[in-house]
This record gives structure tokens, C-alpha cells and sequence, in this order.
């Protein structure tokens, strides 16, 4: 006579609520448990305005990851602290995301300063580290689990200046002296440094060079100035203030010349675009995505059509070609990793980047030494028949034509400035 | 190619525009630092306040900024005679004015600051009107409106108040506080009260000089402290407290600027235009018309 498998009520009771629990234990949590990613961006403070689209980016694609199952079948929660734009609040974010909140994967914050001083306790904890829009931040850490979502490639000082003057030879007539002016400020510097040395390259003549300080109210004199030395190329590396006075100025003194433009920032976010419009025709000034047919990466147009009614409404920069495409790569690339790695082991995580060419909403990405990308991908624009002050306009392919590299090239310069321009 | 002699006429109009903006800034520090002797260093502060309310009003109603910032100058006004009542009540009636009034107004700094930047955001701001983005030329010399327009009103608001004050009892009261307080006590005027209208009409000056700023340049919430060193240098170097001589001062450290931009580099001009002040200074102390 076979026995009962549970001789008595109690036994029956018991052996149902251990099976409840091992069911339990072995399935709910795998399922529920988030992977948490943490990091700190700038929402309040001088780099707000990019911070804000940052998250945004990586929202988006926390919600989409979700909304397909997870990471190794497990949710992703973000944890995100702001770090006010403020440096001294860095390692403090870090510390209790990976002490105390135990997040499973880390990246950064946007920009240099904001990215440093996460390095050391990064290092120490041994986690793989993506980056945002730093310059150089590995170049003295030498870190093997760090990578830069930033397309400067590893020589970023010529970079910058290199796709301006390389296009402008191609204008006709074809350009031989050359005007370069910036900031008193690190990054114009390093800017001009560089088309110093690429206009020596290319056999043009530095007929004025200059720079002036930041807190510069009138441009006039200085584009009048440039204007006296008749160059056939002017090349500004310019932030949003001064960029602003420069176009104005130019238009203002009637600035004739063959090629303008140059590594001048604030005319890729939407605010800068809107208010100078018809403005910006015929400048020729680098940008990291343009709408063009050249540039059709996998999925940048969807994502683009999610961010852009978001931001919006955020009140961060409407079109977002600038950072977010960028923020979203970065966590693409983190989340291929996971999943081809099936695990959370930094140190496979890291490897597997390091091998690995990613497909992302901003193109393949290969990173180099330092993390680093191994290709720049920066690209020159050039604004086209842009009329009034609508901003749906830039949203449209034939407006900012691509006119280097020659991998991404839309259309051939148009040359020379004086006449787009009026 | 331009000659040197039209890139000078140029350098000096363009300096002469930039004077007059620069005279504008200046006129409410030389009311409360010249006159009053209140060093309000939150005054840039209430002209980026200004830039914004007419960058809302311009963007939401389509309003001309200049004529925003005379619409909303009473309320400005409000605020200055606010402003200092909090002032003389806590610090000046006290004795405490020097260093703890400066603590208050670098508070009041910061705190417009962060406020701005809280509500409005970080992002540059700009206003539409007709005249920006036209330019009158008359041979070598180019007048760009977005220029030339806040230099005419801020020649009239300099006009105006000194108008004011050389010809209104309450203007006479505060160029009389300014030099002598107990004998204005003696004439059975209260300095507090003619002080704060001083202080007031300061502030709203602020926010007509908001108003042109925002007009020349895109304007956030912390541009308003690469002001403070020029605004106080012109103060002083025009003699504190003299609107004729603030507005010399303000219209040669635009053109030495402009000049030295043109012909010597951008970089150089602080420098020269400070060098300018040090020399006032050292050949006379009292301001170029200082008593």
C-alpha cells in the first residue's frame, strides 16, 4: 500500500508553503529585481539646458528597453541625482549610488568637469563607465573601462577646425587667406591652436588672428577689423554670446568673404536657430547630426519623433541634434553589452565595448584608446535658404547641408558668403 | 580694402554707441553708489531682472522692450524703495551699512540669480523688434539700429534725470543728501525718505537698461556680473555722482575699447580701458568731474 505523501493536514500545509516560497524565490525576484543605473547630470545650473536633454534621451530609452522586457529579462531603473553643474558634488553622487543605492551599472554626467571627478571612485569600485561629452577626461587616468560618447576622435584639437577649412577649399573661387578669431577661453583656444596648424597644412595665409575676452558687449569693431583684411575664409570658435555678436556684427558691417563660420557653438541648439533664422544662411559651422539623407542612421528618426514633442514641453532644447542623440547611443551601447555578455561583470562589460563595433542611433561606433572614438565624426553644415523664424524648418532635409566629411557630404559648398547672405 | 582713417571714424562710432549703452548701466550706480553712498552690487542683477520682463512681455505680446521697461519702471521703482527700506531698517540705521549691507546685496544677487535660472532656465534669451538687424550706413560709417536706438534713450534717460535733479525739489533733496545729510536733516527733510526714492529711481533705471541690454545682446540669468567691474570704474572715473561726467567716462572706455579692438586686438581692451581709469585716477582722484 503506497503511502500518502503527506501523512497528515499539517505536513500538507507546510510542504505547500515551501514550495510557495522556492517558487517565489526562484522566479519573482529574477523578474522584478531592477538592473539600476545611476549617474549624476547637470538639471540645475550653468549646463542645465543640456543636462535636461540629456535625461530626457535616457529616459526614453529606459522606457523603450522596458517596454520590450528588460535587460536579462530584468526592468532597468534609472537613479539619477543632480549634480547642479557643480563639480564638488560628484563624488558624493557617486559614493552613495554605489555604496548605498548599489546600482548595477554607472554612467556620467554631461561634461568635462562633471565627468572627472567621478573617475576616481569609478576606478575604485572597478565599474565600466560610459562618458558624455568630455574632453580628454581619460587622458591622465588611462582607464581601461572608460568610454566617451563624444565624436572628436582622439585628436580633438584638430578636429575641430579641420572639416571647416578642408570644405572651405573646396569653395570657388578657392580660398587663400584666411581669418581666424575666439574667446579668451579654453576651448576656442585649443580651437584656433588647431586651425593654425591645419591652415599651415593646407597652404593658407593667416592674414588676421585674434581672440577677445568673453565679457565682449559690440563685435563691430572686431568684425570690421577682420573685415579690413579681406580674407577669403573666416574661421570662429565662438560660445553662444559671442557667436550671436559675431553674426550680427557680420551682417550689421556687410562682412564679404568666401567662407564663414567655424567651430562656433550655439547655432546647433534649437533656441539659437529660431531667433537668428534667415541669419545663419550661408554659414558654414560644425554640428554632430543633421537632418540630411546622408545621415539616416538606424532609428535616430524615431527617436527623434519621441524626443522632440518631449522636450518640448520640458522646455529643453527642442530639436535635439546636438547631445541627446548622443545620451541615447551611449545607453545603447551599455545595454548591447549587457545582453551579449548576458551578465553585469564589469569587467566583461568592458571588454566586450572595447571589441566591439555598435550599431547606434548615431551612427557605428568603435572606441580607441582611452575610449576614445577611433573615427571623428564631426560635420560641417551649411544653412540654406532657411526664411523666417519657423523652427519645423530645420527639421527637414536641404537646410543644413552636409559639406564635409565626404562620407556624410549632401551637397557642395556655396560659396562665396557675401552673396548667400544677402 | 578699408583704410585706417574709415576703420577709425568706424572704431569711434561704434565706441560712442557702446558709451552710451554703457552710460545707461551705469546711471542707477551712480545714483546709489555716487550719491547715496550704498555700493549695490546686485545692480546688474536688476538689469538681467529687467532684460527678462521684456524678453516675456516681447515674446508673449509682441511689445517693443524699450517700451516694456517704461511700463513696468513703477514697478521697478516699487521695488528699489522696497529694496532699500529692508536696507535702512536692518543695516543703515544700525551703523551696520558697510560690510553687512555689502553681504545683503551679494545676497540679493545671488538669489535673483538662482531665481531666474529656476523659472527661466539657463538657455539664452532674445527679443524681437523692427530696428534689430538694420543698419544705417552713411559712407565708411555704419549705424546698426540694434545700437543706435538704445544710445538715443539712454540719452534721454540721462537728460531726463538730471533734468530731475537739478530742477525738482526732490531731485535737489537728493543731490543735498548726497553731500550733506545733517543739513538736510536741519532743513526738516528725512534723508531716509529722500534716500529711498534716490535708491528707487536707481532700481528703475535698472530696468530700462535691461531693456537695451537684452536689444544688443542674448541674455541668461548670470551675464549681469560681467558688468560690475566696468560699471563701477565709469562711476568712479566720471567723479562719483555727476551724470556729465559719468557719461564721459562711459562714452570714452567704449571708444578707447572700440579702438583698441580695432587696431591693437580685442584682448587689449579691458586692459586699456582699466589703464585709462588708473590714470584718471592718478592725475585726478576726484573723477574727470568730480568735485
Amino acid at each position: 500500500m503506497l503511502k500518502p505523501a503527506f501523512p497528515t493536514m499539517r505536513a500538507k500545509a507546510i510542504a505547500c508553503a515551501a514550495a510557495a516560497i522556492l517558487l517565489l524565490a526562484g522566479a519573482w525576484p529574477a523578474a522584478a529585481e531592477p538592473i539600476k543605473i545611476g549617474f549624476g547630470m547637470a538639471l540645475t545650473g550653468g549646463l542645465a539646458g543640456n543636462g535636461k536633454a540629456a535625461l530626457i534621451a535616457i529616459q526614453i530609452w529606459a522606457e523603450e528597453v522596458n517596454a520590450k522586457g528588460g535587460l536579462l529579462g530584468r526592468p532597468v531603473q534609472l537613479v539619477y541625482y543632480d549634480d547642479q553643474t557643480n563639480p564638488a558634488t560628484v563624488p558624493g553622487i557617486y559614493t552613495k549610488l554605489l555604496d548605498i543605492d548599489n546600482v548595477d551599472l554607472v554612467i556620467s554626467g554631461y561634461g568635462t568637469n562633471l565627468q572627472a571627478p567621478a573617475m576616481p571612485i569609478i576606478m575604485q569600485h572597478g565599474m565600466t563607465f560610459i562618458g558624455l561629452f568630455g574632453l580628454a577626461v581619460n587622458d591622465q587616468f588611462h582607464y581601461d573601462r572608460f568610454f566617451q560618447m563624444q565624436p572628436n576622435g582622439p585628436d580633438a584639437k584638430h578636429a575641430l577646425s579641420q572639416g571647416f577649412l578642408e570644405a572651405a577649399m573646396t569653395a570657388k573661387p578657392t580660398p587663400k587667406t584666411l581669418a581666424i578669431v575666439g574667446a579668451d577661453a579654453e576651448y576656442p583656444q585649443v580651437a584656433l591652436a588647431g586651425a593654425r596648424d591645419v591652415a599651415k597644412k593646407l597652404g593658407l595665409k593667416i592674414v588676421y588672428d585674434s581672440s577677445y575676452p568673453p565679457s565682449t558687449v559690440d563685435y563691430t569693431p572686431i568684425v570690421r577689423s577682420i573685415q579690413a583684411t579681406s580674407p577669403d575664409a573666416v574661421f570662429v570658435a565662438s560660445y553662444p554670446p559671442d557667436t550671436a555678436g559675431i553674426i550680427r556684427a557680420a551682417h550689421e558691417i556687410g562682412l564679404k568673404t568666401t567662407v564663414f563660420g567655424g567651430g562656433m557653438i550655439g547655432l546647433q541648439f534649437a533656441s539659437l536657430k529660431q531667433q537668428f533664422g534667415p541669419l545663419l544662411n550661408g554659414i558654414v559651422y560644425y554640428e554632430l547630426y543633421a537632418p540630411e539623407p546622408t545621415m539616416t542612421f538606424p532609428g535616430i528618426t524615431e527617436f527623434l519623433r519621441t524626443y522632440q514633442p518631449r522636450a518640448a514641453a520640458a522646455g529643453a532644447d527642442a530639436l535635439g541634434f546636438y547631445l541627446p542623440p548622443y545620451a541615447y547611443g551611449g545607453m545603447q551601447i551599455l545595454g548591447q553589452a549587457v545582453e551579449a555578455t548576458q551578465s553585469l561583470d564589469q569587467k566583461k562589460i568592458a571588454e566586450y565595448i572595447h571589441a566591439t563595433t555598435f550599431k547606434t542611433v548615431v551612427g557605428d561606433v568603435r572606441f580607441g584608446r582611452d575610449g576614445e572614438w577611433v573615427e571623428p565624426r564631426i560635420v560641417y553644415v551649411q544653412e540654406r535658404g532657411i526664411t523666417g523664424n519657423d523652427l519645423e524648418q530645420f527639421k527637414k532635409p536641404g537646410k543644413e547641408v552636409i559639406v564635409y566629411p565626404g562620407e556624410y557630404k549632401s551637397g557642395e559648398i556655396e560659396a562665396p558668403y557675401s552673396d548667400i547672405k544677402h | 580694402m578699408a583704410t585706417s582713417l574709415d576703420l577709425l571714424l568706424g572704431a569711434v562710432v561704434a565706441g560712442i554707441l557702446l558709451g552710451g549703452f554703457y552710460a545707461a548701466v551705469t546711471v542707477g550706480v551712480s545714483i546709489s553708489f555716487g550719491m547715496l553712498d550704498i555700493v549695490n552690487i546686485a545692480h546688474p542683477a536688476f538689469i538681467i531682472l529687467g532684460s527678462y520682463i521684456a524678453y516675456i512681455v516681447n515674446t508673449r505680446f509682441g511689445l517693443d522692450p524699450i517700451l516694456t521697461s517704461i511700463i513696468v519702471a513703477p514697478a521697478f521703482y516699487a521695488l528699489g524703495a522696497a529694496v532699500y527700506q529692508v536696507y535702512h531698517l536692518v543695516f543703515e540705521r544700525r551703523g551696520d551699512e558697510s560690510l553687512r549691507g555689502l553681504a545683503f546685496f551679494f545676497g540679493l544677487l545671488f538669489i535673483t540669480e538662482v531665481a531666474l535660472i529656476l523659472v527661466f532656465g539657463v538657455d539664452y534669451r532674445f527679443v524681437d523688434a523692427a530696428y534689430i538687424g538694420t543698419t544705417l550706413h552713411y559712407g565708411p560709417i555704419d549705424l546698426p539700429l540694434r545700437m543706435l536706438v538704445p544710445f538715443v534713450c539712454s540719452l534721454a534717460l540721462l537728460a531726463g534725470l538730471q533734468l530731475f535733479l537739478s530742477r525738482s525739489f526732490i531731485g535737489r533733496a537728493i543731490m543735498a543728501v548726497s553731500q550733506d545729510r545733517l543739513a538736510l536733516q536741519l532743513m526738516s527733510a528725512n534723508p531716509a525718505r529722500i534716500k529711498r526714492i534716490a535708491f528707487a529711481l536707481s532700481i528703475a533705471t535698472a530696468g530700462v537698461a535691461g531693456a537695451f541690454l537684452i536689444i544688443i545682446q542674448p541674455v541668461e540669468p548670470s551675464i549681469g556680473r560681467d558688468y560690475i567691474g566696468r560699471v563701477f570704474a565709469i562711476c568712479v572715473m566720471g567723479g562719483l555722482g555727476s551724470f556729465p561726467g559719468m557719461l564721459m567716462a562711459a562714452l570714452l572706455l567704449g571708444v578707447v575699447e572700440s579702438i583698441t579692438a580695432t587696431f591693437y586686438g580685442p584682448s587689449w581692451s579691458p586692459a586699456v580701458a582699466f589703464g585709462f581709469l588708473l590714470l584718471t585716477l592718478a592725475f585726478r582722484p576726484s573723477g574727470i568731474m568730480g568735485r
